[in-house]
């Protein structure tokens, strides 16, 4: 159970699987707040990373893994989220760089780099019905489980329960950024595709241990 | 639904082709994405001005790719951004040793890939800056003013702009005269029947026979209120009622008029829609001191109208007055 290059290649390739199974109901909920592509995006853009860590070579180190996924989802997914998670994933790359294998804090410091990359990269802040909804706590809730000591499977595990709630807790926000933010009030009600995309992406990283 | 197309998903591709291979002496396609420069090189030492986003808005971009105005267009995939890679590809035809200005709506996916490219041509020494135009006054109090859409002022920014780095100016004084046009420029819009996508078998949004939606986006996203149909003359005092407070210019001021067809409003109705604008407009004590009426920033086949509104000072509007020949915009 090494957090290692292989690691991040299975949690990359399990993000592929998962976008493509949920493509559908991610769409769906696009087409409620937003245009309707989200899961169609998601879904090409890991598409062709899961692609290219089967046929290319793997390079050595996770953050390799991340930073070659995060410029094939900026130069595949296109619209915002391509940007937003190849962002996150090239941020999170270079606070892990040089690293063979990842421990508790690592796993952390990753969460917590990929959070700042998608607030930057968003000028969003905590409540905006962001994907930075899931990816905050999930920093946090990793932050706390690594202080405490626990190992990185427990951090991961934590960062998975808190994205979801995240997720979930999403739909009681008004949108302030991005196209479902022209539907003020009337987004209410709603589940962020982005949070649950990104609480999808977080639980792959806990289920490719 | 009926269109003028092949396979749905190489529309770009091809309307990308035919602009250029219709305006041969003037558009050249540059690198493997659907980016298009000018023919004749911008004189060294001139800043290039590129726009860019969705396609699916024709003639933006790539109409107005000539001299006065855009030096190259990157057009995206159909209402989506284009890639980092696409814009570079762009960047490096039309820079001239000035840097780069990027004129851009304010939609997530294009500021987002905007901002990319430019931490791109910065790592390569290429200065750049992005004026993002956010004109769209549509939504009223519904939104936060920072989440406002950039539509029709696209164009008059574009315009302005590119006139200003064509007579030689900085890129310095290119943001200076971009921060200066956001408070210049007022659009809202009217839909009358949704756009249909080539992608899409169905309309974008449903629109009754007798329903308009108001403060509508050039993606068909809703506006702020959905009305039954009324004659123009009511239209068009409910636009410039709300582009005006929105400019709140002095008493007697002369503003630029910009009447802009969605895509599938035919030419008279503009003609018509304009004079009722021109009516609303003295009757409430104010002058038209610039007129452009036609079909520039489209949302597909949609049916429907938006209204410019600019609060120039003198040398915006000789900027706006300055020479420009591109496929869609020429003059004098």
């Amino acid at each position: 159970m090494t957090l290692d290059a292989n690691w991040a290649a299975r949690w990359l390739i399990a993000a592929g699987d998962v976008f493509e199974t949920e493509r559908g109901a991610l769409s769906e909920l696009d087409r409620q707040i937003g245009d309707g592509d989200h899961g169609e995006n998601l879904s090409r853009g890991f598409g062709a990373v899961r692609g290219q860590l089967r046929v290319g070579t793997l390079p050595g180190t996770p953050a390799e893994v991340l930073r070659e996924a995060a410029l094939t989802l900026i130069s595949t997914v296109g619209g915002a989220s391509g940007p937003l998670y190849g962002t996150a994933l090239l941020r999170a790359s270079e606070v892990i760089a040089d690293k063979d294998a990842l421990d508790a804090a690592d796993v952390a410091a990753l969460l917590r780099a990929g959070a700042a990359g998608i607030a930057q990269r968003g000028s969003a802040e905590p409540g905006d019905k962001t994907m930075l909804d899931s990816w905050l706590p999930a920093a946090d809730a990793a932050a706390v489980a690594a202080e405490r000591g626990e190992d990185a499977p427990a951090v991961l595990a934590a960062a998975v329960r808190a994205a979801d709630a995240g997720a979930v807790a999403t739909d009681d926000l008004i949108a302030l950024r991005g196209r479902a933010a022209y539907l003020g009030e009337r987004s209410r009600g709603h589940r962020d595709p982005g949070a649950a995309s990104s609480a999808l992406l977080i639980a792959a990283a806990a289920d490719s241990l | 639904m009926k269109k003028l197309m092949n396979d749905p998903r190489a529309v770009t591709e091809q309307t990308v082709a035919g602009y250029v291979r219709a305006h041969a002496g003037r558009l050249r396609r540059v690198g493997t994405g659907y980016g298009v420069a000018r023919v004749e090189p911008l004189l060294p030492g001139t800043v290039a001005v590129i726009g860019g986003g969705g396609s699916g808005h024709e003639p933006m971009h790539l109409g107005y790719v000539g001299a006065g105005l855009l030096a190259g267009a990157v057009p995206g995939e159909i209402f989506s951004a284009p890639t980092p890679e696409a814009i570079l590809e762009v960047v490096t035809a039309t820079h001239a040793g000035a840097g780069v200005l990027f004129v851009v709506g304010n939609y997530s996916g294009d500021r987002f890939n905007f901002e990319l490219a430019a931490e791109r041509c910065a790592e390569r020494g290429i200065p750049t800056h992005t004026v993002v135009v956010a004109d769209d006054v549509g939504l009223g109090e519904l939104i936060r003013a920072d989440n406002r859409r950039g539509i029709a002022g696209m164009l008059v920014a574009a315009k302005v702009l590119g006139a200003a780095a064509e007579r030689g100016d900085d890129l310095e004084s290119l943001a200076e005269i971009g921060a200066r046009l956001g408070h210049g420029i007022a659009s809202m819009g009217v839909g009358l029947r949704a756009g249909t996508s080539p992608l899409a078998d169905v309309a974008s949004f449903d629109l009754g026979e007798d329903e308009m939606e108001i403060g509508i986006g050039i993606h068909g996203e809703l506006g702020r209120d959905r009305l039954p149909r009324q004659r123009a003359d009511a239209i068009a005092d409910l636009l410039v009622g709300e582009t005006l407070a929105e400019l709140a210019p002095p008493a007697g001021d002369s503003l630029l008029v910009f009447v802009n067809g969605l895509g599938g409003t035919p030419p008279g109705e503009l003609a018509l829609f304009f004079d009722a604008v021109a009516r609303s407009l003295e009757g409430r004590g104010y002058g038209v001191a610039r007129v452009l009426v036609g079909t520039h920033v489209t949302a597909l086949d949609m049916q429907g109208v938006s209204l410019t509104l600019g609060r120039f000072d003198s040398e915006l509007l000789s900027l706006w007055d300055a020479p420009v020949d591109t496929p869609a915009l020429r003059a004098p």
